[in-house]
């Protein structure tokens, strides 16, 4: 019925028998969750990872039924900003590791609303609002430099090299705050042995995603784009280093690198790239962006170190986020903590000058 | 406190409207502060709430030092001079948030470790400029009342020129303290640089003999009027 009858705008004017009992106005709205939650199954079943991204991202209420393990804590600002940004899904078969166990993990909100993405604007907030319009999939990571032989690899294939497991880590920001969270990924040792490189190979250069279409920030000139970053071969196969996919479950927000980005957890929180594109082997040590943008400020190494002080920031302390306003300081430790995995490759280094 | 008309026709402010005013300075003034509270209590000040503050504070006490030094500069362009009477109160609530903003950054930031924060103003260029912008503050605030002004006669306003080094001293701050995108430092300072530079001008015209402009004039109104 196309022509409406005026008196029915009037609330006051509809018959009780009109009206759609509660129950089976939820039944019907069940049904139809349901509904969208087989489709999307379905489609899972037969597709890519793309078309069920691409299917959750349309089926969103679905996702509620879905899951409910992990964070059913997570406070409603969270699922809204998350909501906004349209991407989160579940990672099935991840296994749990003893990394961090015990640490309070920071919140979903903080973590996925807090960031430092320049690629996304300047501002902390601004990588959580200005990401939406980023494509996560399909994607592709180019092997070059030093290896046996130049070569791709898909994003898909990538979640395959090795199981994927949870590892809660500290990140200490260079800025003097820090979080803790649950990442998602496997061992960036087990891409460096797919690709093969050769004994030229003494370090590794991480570039990130650098689209001026989706990534606001990048046609600004604030930093030397695209964000490069790089690692000793044998920090980058250290059993640390991770490469991300997911986090708190689920596969990378958007703001937080999607859909794969490195993790140092023994390092300052800039030295994990995102959006990794291309990664490249090299002789000599690369000359990574804040490097670039501030020599003096910034090392390559951006080892976490209390006695080592930044010229803007202390670096003996540092704010753990979501202590509130009175939450006050912690004690920075070395290398974030994590000395017995990390220090040995540092030793005869002199730190100071090594920063 | 009464204001003569001069030749370039200042527009005649009763007491009342000062009065209207003032008030209206006080609700705005407090605003900054009210929202932060609002904030505050809806857990809304980000996932960083002590920089939030920080940040906020600290661009407050930036904005009415802006505001109060751009009292000369409209009396030497327009050559009204009734908002001379805003200057002290707008000084004050200047140091309001000066002092909201060193006590989010001691108690706050820095719970009072005293080792800490001085080893923190010590280390860092931003820190030390931005502290001594505070303590150049704290003389000025002491003597902005009727008493200190007459006591001190003409040493008052050489006291109170510290403004200006106040004002660069907070620009350096924030400018310092920014990682790379100096972007919002720069509109603040493109301000100062207008507001001193207006002053410098006037000056300027001022030591030309042949000149007379409106600014010595003005000049003499403020002296009366302090």
């Amino acid at each position: 019925m196309i022509i409406l009858n005026q008196s029915k705008l009037n609330p006051s004017n509809i018959q009780p028998s009109e009206i759609t009992p509660r129950d089976i106005f939820d039944n019907r709205r069940e049904f139809l969750k349901t509904a969208g939650f087989g489709l999307v199954a379905g489609s899972a079943l037969l597709l890519s990872n793309k078309a069920r991204a691409a299917a959750n991202i349309a089926g969103g209420v679905t996702e509620g039924a879905g899951r409910q393990v992990g964070r059913a804590n997570a406070p409603a600002a969270a699922q809204k900003v998350a909501f906004k940004a349209g991407t989160r899904q579940k990672i099935s078969g991840y296994t749990k590791t003893a990394y961090g166990a015990g640490e309070k993990l920071s919140k979903y909100e903080d973590i996925t609303t807090y960031n430092n993405y320049y690629e996304f604007g300047t501002g902390k907030g601004d990588p959580a609002i200005e990401a939406t319009l980023f494509k996560p999939r399909p994607w592709t990571i180019s092997i070059e430099g030093a290896v046996k032989k130049p070569k791709t690899i898909s994003i898909e294939d990538l979640l395959k090299l090795a199981p994927l497991e949870e590892r809660i880590y500290r990140m200490r920001c260079v800025e003097g705050w820090s979080m803790v969270i649950p990442w998602v990924g496997l061992p960036l040792a087990s891409l460096i042995k797919w690709a093969e490189p050769t004994g030229n190979a003494k370090y590794v250069e991480f570039i990130s995603a650098n689209d001026s279409l989706t990534m606001p920030g990048v046609r600004s000139p604030v930093l030397d784009w695209p964000y490069t970053e790089g690692l000793r071969m044998d920090e980058a196969t250290n059993p640390l280093t991770l490469l991300a996919v997911g986090l708190y479950g689920e596969y990378l927000p958007n703001q937080n690198g999607a859909p794969v980005r490195l993790v140092m957890p023994w390092k300052y929180g800039f030295k994990g790239g995102k959006a990794i594109v291309k990664i490249r082997f090299v002789e000599k040590m690369p000359l990574t962006t804040w490097v670039k943008a501030g020599p003096s400020e910034y090392g390559f190494y951006a080892n976490v170190n209390p006695n080592v002080d930044h010229p803007r920031w202390t670096q003996s302390s540092e704010k753990p986020i979501g202590g509130g306003l009175f939450g006050g300081r912690i004690k920075t430790k070395m290398f974030n903590g994590y000395s017995e995995q990390v220090a040995q490759m540092y030793a005869g280094l002199d730190l100071t000058k090594n920063f | 406190m009464a204001i003569k008309s001069t030749s370039n026709k200042p527009m005649a402010i009763k007491k009342q409207h000062i009065v209207l005013i003032e008030s209206a300075i006080w609700l705005l003034a407090l605003l900054p502060l009210a929202r932060l509270v609002w904030l505050g209590m809806h857990d809304d000040l980000s996932a960083n709430p002590v920089e939030f503050v920080e940040r906020s504070t600290g661009t407050w006490t930036l904005i009415c030092l802006l505001i109060t030094l751009s009292i000369t500069p409209i009396r030497l362009l327009t050559g009204q001079v009734w908002q001379v009477q805003l200057r002290r109160m707008l000084g004050l609530w200047m140091f309001f948030y000066a002092c909201l903003h060193i006590t989010t950054y001691v108690w706050l930031d820095y719970s009072f470790l005293w080792g800490d924060i001085v080893k923190d103003i010590i280390k860092h260029p931003y820190v030390i400029v931005g502290f001594t912008a505070f303590l150049l503050t704290i003389p000025l605030a002491a003597t902005s009342n009727s008493y200190m002004i007459k006591r001190l006669k003409t040493n008052w306003k050489k006291l109170h020129q510290l403004v200006y080094v106040i004002a660069i001293l907070a620009i350096l701050h924030f400018w310092w303290l920014v990682k790379k995108d100096v972007t919002e430092p720069f509109y603040y300072a493109a301000a100062l640089a207008i507001l001193l530079g207006i002053r410098l001008y006037y000056k300027y015209l001022h030591t030309k003999p042949a000149n007379k402009m409106r600014a010595p004039n003005a000049e003499m109104q403020i002296n009366k009027a302090m």
